[in-house]
């Protein structure tokens, strides 16, 4: 009973209640007509796509910079990456691999003035991130508006310039990952390679926080006093977290586009933040302390409630509510986490 | 002899000047360049003007009663936004017009900000240190539970049966709802007409008496509690206020205040964009406020009005301005939105700055004073 209840207090009850939800939405699903294989296959194919996404947020969870809501900076530099290996002509899987050698130096970049900036601002960081991840979306705005761009395939048709707000990734790195090793079994469908890439991210970063700079990384979150009088240059290691969260952004917005097809530019980005916020929240991570579990964990049970929801609830009312259960439970689950940390400091 | 001021010279007190008005002075020369650029003349200007003080300035002073308890920036007005929409949705249902029905729709609208005041200033006591994301986030949970009431609940649960503001299916509000009837009522309810300007008399006086409001608030002891509380809560404990009511307190005032302010603000546009305004006009509040030279610890009447205008002149000219020098309304746009979430962005980072700063001056005073002793 103790071990039971000893569990319960560390996993938290917002995530049992999601858990059991998704669960009796899986055991639900037969009784109302939908296929558990095609359901299955969705939850996995949103899973591939936004692991690398919500990975994103585990360097600056440790290095105490809270919830990186300014991921929408690594998604534009990610967004400079695919647009720019388009309009180099690279097609194929090979402009995939391009996208990501040139969003590489954005994301520095980015990553770099982002991290100095947050290094100013210690305490306010989350609502600071959320407004520069805002300001930058709205920037970049008037950047897709007026870069150069002249492949035909993205620009508008009309004018002749400007970027258009879908550009399909057809012919270029449309299923660049997700077709290696895709096993189909009836309606079940794996695909393998993006989940291959992606947990040779999440291997990476586990290997990356047992290292000793990793280790440092931890340090300076849990104690940033003792980091320093133990040697360890604070603002630099937090500049990395940031460097690394912004390239993960960018990658895992490019892992994203290639299974969904298009890339969306303009407002796109905007509140691209939230649902990877809210994932590793739900996985069990707290403000301050994240693991690659609560990644796995996190993004299997928020896409699985995403593509269960209205498939399930549409069967059983005939009314799509998805979109405002999402929104309840996304931002339910961030609540909880930000008030939760002041109860455990006081 | 101690002194509380650190020795300056002229040129540290000039940098200090721009840097404590750094985002209104860059907003003056934005709006220097982009007026002669638009076009635009002088007394579409001017009409302008006085149309979106009247419009935007109540929601923006209901924002002054949180900074003044500490709790910086009121995200969570938006929660008495959309109390305001529900009220509006009913007296339009109702089919009620004019003054009364903008009073009905206050009244309406009270208890439900008064509650989800109660429950944002409840949980933001748990958020101490992080008001501001939290109540961002609190403006997103909300927003999905108005979606629900509004979307799903009108119209089965609650007894909507016009068809004009429901949806064709039989329930859930429709996505914009005609408020022909309390269209520009309060605007128009004394008509005054200077040099071709229209100059809405009636509103202003209610925005001149929430201000005496405010700063006749800012004197009473609830007040002066609030006050304290901002300056610093333990203080403020051991002195025997009640921080956690004072500061739920302030939310409930700011929330209501919103909600009325939401129901003047739809009343001039005349027509309900039900999903959107409220989360918009969170936005733009918030930074016309800080566009004024408000910070997030400090902010007063005057923030209120430049801000307003500053801004909304900004968001005036900018597209016709993007027009005319690339040759893109489109651009002017996309600037005006990069302009107000860049100006919460400054003002937020400067906010974070200058705490810094001014713990280092602190310290180099206290350094100064024992040099000299």
């Amino acid at each position: 009973m103790e071990a039971i209840r000893k569990f319960i207090k560390n996993f938290g009850w917002p995530r049992i209640i999601i858990a059991l939800f998704l669960f009796s939405l899986f055991i639900l699903a037969p009784f109302v007509g939908v296929n558990i294989g095609s359901s299955l296959t969705d939850t996995i194919m949103r899973f591939s796509m936004n692991g690398v996404m919500v990975l994103a947020m585990v360097p600056m969870i440790h290095s105490g910079c809270g919830l990186n809501f300014g991921l929408p900076l690594g998604i534009i530099a990610g967004l400079l990456g695919g647009t720019l290996s388009i309009q180099f002509g690279f097609t194929g899987p090979l402009s995939f691999i391009m996208a990501i050698v040139l969003c590489t130096p954005f994301a520095f970049l980015f990553g770099w003035g982002y991290g100095k900036l947050l290094n100013r601002v210690k305490g306010g960081e989350m609502m600071i991130a959320t407004y520069v991840g805002f300001a930058s979306v709205s920037f970049m705005c008037m950047m897709w508006l007026l870069l150069p761009y002249s492949n035909p395939q993205m620009v508008w048709g009309y004018g002749g310039t400007g970027l258009r707000t879908t550009i399909s990734t057809e012919g270029y790195y449309l299923h660049a990952l997700s077709d290696i090793l895709n096993i189909k079994i009836g309606h079940l469908e794996i695909p393998t390679g993006t989940l291959l890439f992606f947990a040779f991210f999440a291997f990476l970063m586990w290997a990356f926080l047992h290292t000793k700079k990793g280790t440092a990384m931890t340090a300076v979150g849990s104690n940033p006093i003792y980091a320093r009088a133990s040697g360890i240059n604070v603002d630099s290691i937090r500049t990395l977290s940031v460097i690394m969260s912004t390239w993960l952004g960018a990658v895992g917005i490019l892992v994203y586009e290639q299974a969904f097809g298009f890339i969306q530019l303009y407002n796109g980005p905007f509140y691209m933040a939230l649902p990877a916020v809210s994932a590793i929240l739900i996985g069990g991570a707290s403000v301050n302390k994240a693991t690659i579990t609560n990644v796995i964990i996190g993004t299997f049970l928020f896409q699985g409630i995403v593509t269960m929801t209205p498939s399930v609830m549409n069967s059983i009312i005939h009314t799509d509510m998805s979109e405002v259960i999402r929104i309840i439970v996304s931002n339910g689950m961030i609540l909880y986490a930000l008030t939760r940390k002041t109860e455990e400091a006081r | 002899m101690a002194k509380n001021t650190l020795n300056q010279t002229g040129a540290d007190k000039f940098k200090n000047l721009v840097s404590n008005n750094l985002v209104p002075i860059m907003f003056i020369i934005i709006c220097a360049i982009g007026i002669p650029m638009s076009g635009y003349s002088g007394t579409y200007l001017v009409q302008e003007m006085f149309t979106r003080v009247a419009r935007n300035s109540f929601l923006v002073i209901s924002l002054l009663i949180p900074i003044m308890a500490g709790m910086g920036l009121n995200f969570g007005m938006t929660l008495g936004a959309m109390a305001g929409q529900i009220g509006l949705i009913f007296v339009t249902e109702w089919g009620v017009v004019g003054i009364p029905a903008m009073v009905l729709a206050a009244i309406i609208s009270t208890p439900i900000s008064m509650l989800l005041g109660y429950i944002c200033g409840k949980i933001l006591n748990n958020a101490k240190g992080r008001e501001m994301v939290t109540g961002y986030i609190i403006s997103f949970f909300m927003n999905g539970i108005y979606q629900l009431i509004v979307l799903y609940g009108m119209g089965t649960v609650i007894p909507i049966k016009s068809s004009t503001i429901l949806l064709p299916r039989g329930y859930g509000i429709r996505n914009t709802v005609n408020l022909i009837g309390i269209r520009k009522t309060l605007d128009n309810l004394i008509p005054l007409r200077i040099f071709g300007v229209n100059i809405p008399i009636a509103t202003l006086i209610v925005i001149v008496m929430i201000c005496l409001f405010v700063l006749w608030f800012r004197k009473t002891k609830l007040g002066q509690d609030m006050r304290a509380v901002g300056q610093d809560m333990e203080v403020a404990r051991a002195s025997g206020i009640k921080v956690e009511q004072t500061r739920i307190l302030s939310i409930v005032i700011s929330t209501v205040l919103a909600g009325y302010g939401m129901i003047i603000y739809l009343s001039n546009m005349g027509a309900l964009n039900t999903y959107n305004a409220h989360s918009q006009i969170g936005m733009f509040s918030i930074a016309a406020l800080l566009v004024g030279g408000a910070s997030v610890a400090k902010a007063n009447i005057r923030n209120v009005f430049l801000g307003v205008i500053l801004f909304h002149l900004m968001f005036i000219v900018s597209p016709m301005a993007g027009k005319n020098i690339i040759g893109q309304a489109q651009l002017g746009e996309y600037f005006r939105v990069f302009v107000s979430y860049g100006v919460i962005t400054v003002a937020l980072v400067l906010y974070e700055v200058r705490k810094r700063r001014d713990k280092a001056v602190s310290g180099q005073i206290l350094a100064q004073n024992q040099k000299e002793e």
